[in-house]
């Protein structure tokens, strides 16, 4: 299915390549660099570029393009979908995915890239089961590796790939047994010019961090697991008591892992934390604008706002901006015209504000477009949808582990136009 | 080097000479290096072939299978006799991975040797009939590679595949799903056949036909793949959409669109890809993704391409109801500063204005007023829109048309210039004193023009002069005189034909007549449509439909069946397939069951020689045999009569501790009886019924002698866990190689199972339920029983393993819940004792000797210190018997292996100072591998 992979960097340049099967000439690349010129931004590449005789599917992570190089017919997303765990496996094992980290662990990624597909199809993509066969460099296992002579690739063999819990490790060992839940729930919202919201929806996600011993069953149930309109689950995850029950039972992986993903629709009301008052108007025939913004708190259940940052597009004729925030600091860049605030937190009292004049080009006509905010915020100890839950419990073993809970609220894609 | 793309071919001789090393890591990359460079140093990779034919006869599963991977990837031609044979091997492997294996390397081989593809097929074949979850995915792949025509292959198959879909890992549900849609666009008949027909169809014909049934098996495919709905991966959320899209009633695809709106949350990529395929989707089911309008809005910080695609998207779903809040939207759009997405809007209201009628003015209002926006793309595309709008209805728009006459002098964009010359041309009637004019102010600006802007400029001239000669003859005149000169061929040309036709000169003839006709007639409006509106004769989500275009490789979605094909044919023999066999337990079973449920709750009961009991079973049980053939003619009643006799007896002499398990084992007959009465096998229920009308003094001194006499097997056996308590909810599920023959089936293995039940409930119903096994393995169950709450059962089953360490899967089922749960036997318990003498001893090993025998030096362990240690440890690891031997420094021992009969010699001989010899032979070298291994680790423990 995959032939090969072309890892390209932001400037152009192929620095790693892998084949599965036969070797593909890297100047199959060249109408991807086509299509990158072609593109304004980078992040208008097309997913799929056809060429005479492969299919190029690429995904740009952390200013890096996974090129894929495939031959005949074969779900996109199939595709896409892999390269995406490539690089989560990267994160995973080098902490981040750079250039640098790549080249710098060139052997591992050489054996993890051979593990995770075999002929182009993919074998174990299951982070669990690449640990046991390729152990993640950690500085103190390089210091041992050179002095011993020993090697990253385990000595064992991985029967996580034989079991029927392949996302387990078996014989995990903890001395402190804890089971975090975290709760984000990110709101997607695009509010109109005069402040009415347009469209509002809840994503939510459940993020774990379970370190428990041996084999524990845990099962996790909400006080109004109705809200959940749509759920996507970690593989761990029994559907079948969920539909029945609403009940999530699973055996948890060993670590960090999402155990579901969630989505609260927008037939729901949502409620929506932030106003902004903004005011942003050019004149006719002057080169001056007036740029007015406020924020203040809204629906946020008592509990405050914070890091707020705001940012904005400003439109190409505006030189430069002179602002005076109430609170916090601003930069504006007279290159790419990004306006970004960084508020802090929200004062109910005093509410921040952007205030100043802008300059625009001399005898340039006033732009005619307004630009739209981006507003990010957190709001800690809050699931703005309301989402509880209920009780942890764990069978299987007989130690009591440690339980916690947190939730957060944050924005995820939230606009407001002007 | 080889990640920089650099070539290192020249190093091949000395990389490849790495390939024995020791060390793992060296080991793997000098495979990648290999892989690599084999292609073009073929003869020097050949040298490595023998290490990996090694690899291949390794007892570690994972060893083999790696070697079969690198064995398969080196592309060199020569070896592809070895890789078939390779494969073949593998694929009868006893461990599932190694068979998944085997199903990877298939493609590989066929794209190195298209020639041997029907030998693949067969192993493709006798892999499709694998029953576990690893090599479905796998091998259904190979399948898609090899041989997607052969849909014959997947008939026997298909039901297995869907109720495996679940445990698939999710790669292979992609490939499953996609495979499976075309399989039942081939089976079954189409479930909207009567919707789709009812719109034409007469009431008359209506009533004549039949009513759709869904074939079963069409819902079953249905309901396996709804949950997967929920996986986390996009790729298996898009196979099932797509599967529902082609295949499910109307009234159930919506349900995708839930889970299609939430991809569109993932990375932009996959939102890309999903959005195509919606916007395929909402031209054909419009009202699926309605509800979901809100979720294709655009934001400011979207890529231009899924702004247009969420645009089309948006398109698609306008209606009556909805138009006005998505023109609203759309006017938003207009504003931004993505000039590439502006222009598509623009598209997208002329689009909505052409499909739904009443808003056509309100639209045209608004393009009219963007012709005066600033920007000149967006102009531009606002005139062509426009023109195509007025084509729809010219006559009530002429003031539009003087608009964009005056436009002309400002718009440069030629695309939009063309435009309004055209319009201008086509509608002069209705602008009779501006056309004039701007031809002239055309005609002075010809040289400059672009060539689609020119041959307007020759249009509009001449539809001037057809019906305003008066006015523009000269200027066409002077037109087509610059045109004749024009460096672009086509405008010459045009020229040449326009002077030809509309100047009357002497040799025109009939032609000119019917210029007007020509030049005038009324052109049908354009149809604006969708880009995505006949892509849904691809399948959904496959990359062809991604690109509207054939790729390599890709297999058309067959058209719906006239009527169905046979359905029977995916009909399972039962005796392919065990699980649908049940048997219950007879009577010498549940007599075993009974002396060793006794035998458990006594455990103060010490050694008496395993060989014992096991004669003492026999013989009883051949009483028991024996008993029945004198009383055949017994009836059911006498049955119970007799039954309750014994429990009576019972439970007056046995102590109280007793009774509980004598009581449970009594219910456990309770149950199997019932079961054997509908059982027709006379025999065994003859065998039964026996069992209950043993005299009861006989029975009460057998269960005496047991009581008194026997060894406690808990000791010497080990139990093995099949169901924690916690994962099975309270049911706590042990199990233990007896030792013991299973009588009904001599090459059997029986497995005792004790079932422990913690809960505070009664748990009913407890049975086997559809066993996974490889090929040649058989499951003999046992009857289903109950459980009290804190209550113990023991049963016997009895499996054969086929002389395999393969595990038997199966689930294990209450009335409530079922477990998936598996039972791996040790080599050791693969074998039943052989009685031999010496002399017979030697000369069966004389005739196993060479390959079949291994040898082995070994440590004893501190504790072997004399011959008795070492008998026990060898009897506790294998299921053995000591052989007579005349020196004391060795230690024979026999047996035969359960299902074939294979012998399996085993001889220790112990040297001065701790040092020993093992050795083994055995037929089956693999199973001698292996028990050399358990033995050297028992004895040098």
């Amino acid at each position: 299915m995959i032939h090969s992979l072309f890892l390209v960097n932001a400037s152009g340049d192929i620095f790693l390549e892998k084949h599965w099967k036969s070797v593909v000439s890297r100047s199959v690349c060249d109408y991807f660099f086509e299509a990158l010129e072609r593109a304004t931004e980078p992040e208008n590449v097309p997913p799929v570029i056809p060429t005479p005789h492969h299919y190029l599917i690429n995904v740009l992570r952390h200013r890096i393009y996974f090129v894929a190089v495939i031959q005949s017919e074969v779900p996109p997303l199939f595709v896409i979908e892999f390269l995406h765990r490539v690089v989560d496996t990267f994160q995973d094992y080098f902490g981040v995915c750079t250039e640098a980290a790549i080249k710098d662990n060139v052997v591992v990624v050489y054996e993890l890239l051979e593990e995770m597909l075999d002929n182009g199809f993919p074998l174990a993509t299951e982070s669990n089961i690449l640990k046991e066969l390729i152990k993640p460099p950690t500085i103190l296992r390089t210091v041992v590796n050179t002095i011993t002579g020993s090697t990253n690739v385990g000595e064992q063999l991985p029967t996580g790939q034989l079991s029927v819990v392949p996302w387990r490790r078996t014989g995990v060992k903890y001395t402190n047994n804890e089971a975090y839940f975290d709760v984000i729930e990110e709101i997607d919202a695009i509010i109109d010019k005069s402040g009415s919201t347009i469209t509002a929806e809840i994503q939510g996600v459940i993020d774990a961090c379970v370190k428990l011993t041996g084999m524990p069953d845990l099962t996790l149930s909400f006080m109004n697991p109705r809200l959940l309109d749509d759920v996507s689950f970690h593989p761990c995850v029994r559907f079948k008591r969920w539909e029945a029950e609403r009940i999530l039972s699973f055996i948890p992986p060993d670590g960090n892992f999402r155990l579901l993903s969630y989505h609260v629709s927008s037939q729901n009301l949502v409620a929506i934390p932030v106003y902004v008052k903004h005011n942003i108007s050019f004149r006719e025939g002057s080169s001056q604008g007036r740029f007015e913004l406020t924020l203040g708190p809204k629906q946020t259940m008592g509990k405050a706002v914070e890091s707020v940052l705001v940012s904005s597009q400003l439109p190409r004729g505006v030189l430069n901006a002179n602002l005076n925030p109430s609170q916090g600091t601003y930069t504006f860049d007279p290159v790419t015209k990004l306006l970004s605030w960084d508020v802090g937190k929200i004062n109910p009292q005093k509410l921040p504000s952007l205030k100043g004049s802008m300059s625009l080009q001399a005898g340039a006509s006033k732009p005619d477009e307004n630009p739209t905010i981006n507003i990010q915020f957190k709001i800690q100890q809050l699931a703005i949808s309301g989402l509880k839950v209920n009780r942890l419990d764990m069978y299987g073993e007989k130690y009591k582990p440690f339980k916690g809970i947190k939730y957060m609220t944050k924005a995820g894609k939230f606009q407001v136009r002007t | 080097m080889i990640a920089r793309g650099k070539n290192a071919s020249d190093l091949f001789p000395a990389v490849v000479k790495n390939v024995a090393c020791k060390n793992i890591e060296v080991k793997k990359l000098v495979y990648v290096y290999l892989v690599r460079y084999a292609e073009e140093q073929q003869d020097l990779a050949l040298l490595s072939i023998s290490t990996f034919q090694r690899g291949l006869k390794d007892p570690n599963q994972l060893i083999r299978a790696s070697a079969l991977r690198v064995l398969s990837s080196i592309r060199v031609t020569i070896i592809v006799p070895i890789m078939m044979l390779a494969i073949k091997e593998a694929a009868s492997d006893m461990s599932p991975y190694v068979r998944k294996t085997a199903a990877h390397a298939i493609p590989k081989l066929h794209s190195l040797d298209p020639e041997q593809k029907d030998q693949l097929i067969e192993v493709i074949e006798k892999l499709l009939a694998d029953k576990t979850t690893l090599v479905a995915g796998s091998v259904v792949m190979a399948f898609e590679e090899v041989c997607p025509d052969r849909i014959d292959l997947i008939h026997k198959n298909y039901r297995k595949l869907c109720n495996l879909l679940i445990d698939v890992e999710e790669w292979g549900q992609v490939v499953i799903i996609n495979m499976l849609t075309r399989y039942a666009r081939t089976q079954f008949l189409n479930p909207n056949i009567n919707e789709e027909e009812d719109k034409k169809a007469e009431p008359a014909t209506l009533a004549k036909r039949k009513p759709y049934v869904m074939d079963p098996d069409h819902r079953l495919l249905l309901r396996n793949t709804k949950p997967l709905l929920q996986s986390r991966n996009a790729a298996v959320v898009m196979a099932v959409a797509q599967l529902y899209f082609h295949l499910a009633p109307k009234a159930e695809v919506g349900i995708i669109a839930k889970a299609l709106v939430r991809l569109m949350r993932s990375h932009s990529e996959v939102q890309y890809v999903v959005l195509q395929n919606v916007a395929t989707m909402s031209i054909k089911r419009r009202g699926m993704f309605e509800p979901y309008l809100k979720s294709f809005y655009i934001r400011s910080t979207d890529p231009t391409q899924i702004k247009v695609l969420k645009l089309e998207v948006l398109t698609n779903l306008a209606n009556e109801t909805n138009i006005s809040t998505i023109l609203r939207e759309f006017q938003t759009y207009i504003k931004s500063m993505d000039k590439d997405f502006v222009a598509a809007s623009i598209q997208a209201i002329g689009r909505c204005a052409t499909n739904i009628g009443e808003v056509r003015d309100t639209c045209l209002n608004g393009l009219v007023q963007l012709l005066s926006n600033r920007d000149e793309l967006v102009v531009a595309e606002s005139v062509v829109v426009i023109k195509k709008l007025l084509q729809m209805q010219p006559e009530q728009h002429s003031d539009i048309i003087k608009h964009m006459a005056k436009l002309i002098d400002n718009i440069q964009v030629p695309m939009a210039r063309a435009s309004i010359l055209w319009l201008i041309g086509e509608y002069c009637e209705h602008v009779p004193k501006i056309a004039p004019d701007v031809l002239r102010k055309m005609a002075k600006s010809f040289t400059n023009e672009e060539d689609i802007v020119k041959l307007q400029i020759i249009n509009l001239a001449a539809k001037l002069y057809l019906t305003n000669s008066k006015q523009s003859k000269l200027l066409t005149q002077y037109v087509l005189n610059l045109a004749k000169y024009d460096q672009n061929y086509d405008i010459r040309d045009r020229a040449r034909f326009i002077r030809q036709l509309i100047v009357p000169t002497d040799k025109s003839g009939a032609l000119s007549k019917y210029a007007k006709k020509l030049f005038l007639a009324l052109k049908p409006a354009p149809v604006l449509e969708s880009p995505f509106k006949d892509r849904d004769h691809f399948q959904l989500g496959s990359l062809s439909h991604l690109l509207n275009a054939k790729a390599a490789g890709y297999q058309e979605l067959p058209n719906w069946p006239e009527s169905a094909p046979d359905p029977s044919v995916r009909n399972v023999e039962v005796k392919d397939s065990v699980c649908a066999e049940r048997t219950v337990l007879t009577g010498p079973e549940g007599a075993g069951v009974l002396l060793l449920q006794t035998t458990r709750g006594s455990s103060n009961m010490q050694d008496l020689p395993k060989k014992l009991l096991i004669s003492l079973f026999h013989r009883m049980s051949h009483v028991l045999l024996h008993h029945s053939h004198s009383e055949q003619s017994s009836s059911a009643e006498d049955r119970k009569r007799g039954r309750k006799a014994v429990k009576n007896q019972k439970s007056a002499s046995e102590s109280e501790s007793e009774s509980e398990s004598s009581e449970s084992e009594e219910e456990s007959e309770e149950e199997s009886e019932e079961e054997s009465e509908s059982d027709t096998n006379v025999r065994k229920k003859r065998v039964r019924l026996d069992w209950n009308r043993i005299p009861a003094y006989y029975f009460m001194n057998t269960l005496h002698y047991i009581q008194y006499t026997t060894l406690a097997p808990s000791g010497s056996i080990k139990m093995y866990e099949l169901l924690h308590r916690i994962k099975g909810e309270g049911l706590a599920v042990e199990y233990c190689f007896s030792r013991q023959p299973f009588s009904p089936e001599p090459n059997m293995v029986a497995v005792q199972i004790q079932f422990t039940n913690n809960t505070n409930s009664e748990t009913k119903n407890l049975h086997i339920e559809d066993p996974r096994l490889q090929s040649g393995m058989r499951i003999r169950e046992f009857a289903e029983i109950g459980l009290q709450p804190s209550e113990s059962v023991t049963v016997v089953m009895g499996i054969d393993f086929c002389d395999s360490t393969q595990a038997a899967n199966f689930q294990l089922c209450t009335h409530t819940r079922k477990f998936f749960v598996s039972i791996q036997p040790p080599v050791g318990e693969l074998m039943t004792p052989a009685f031999l003498t010496e002399n017979d001893f030697k000369k069966e090993q004389g005739k196993l000797m060479g390959m079949n025998e291994i040898l082995e030096k070994l440590t004893l362990g501190e504790k072997c210190v004399n011959e008795h240690v070492i008998v026990e440890r060898v009897t506790a690891t294998a299921n053995l018997s000591r052989v007579p031997c005349g020196s004391d420094k060795e230690c024979r021992f026999a047996g035969k292996t359960v299902s074939s009969g294979c012998l399996v010699l085993v001889t220790v001989t112990t040297k001065e100072g701790g040092g020993a010899q093992l050795t083994v032979n055995c037929e089956k070298m693999l199973i001698g591998t292996m028990l050399v291994k358990d033995i050297l680790q028992a004895l040098s423990q």
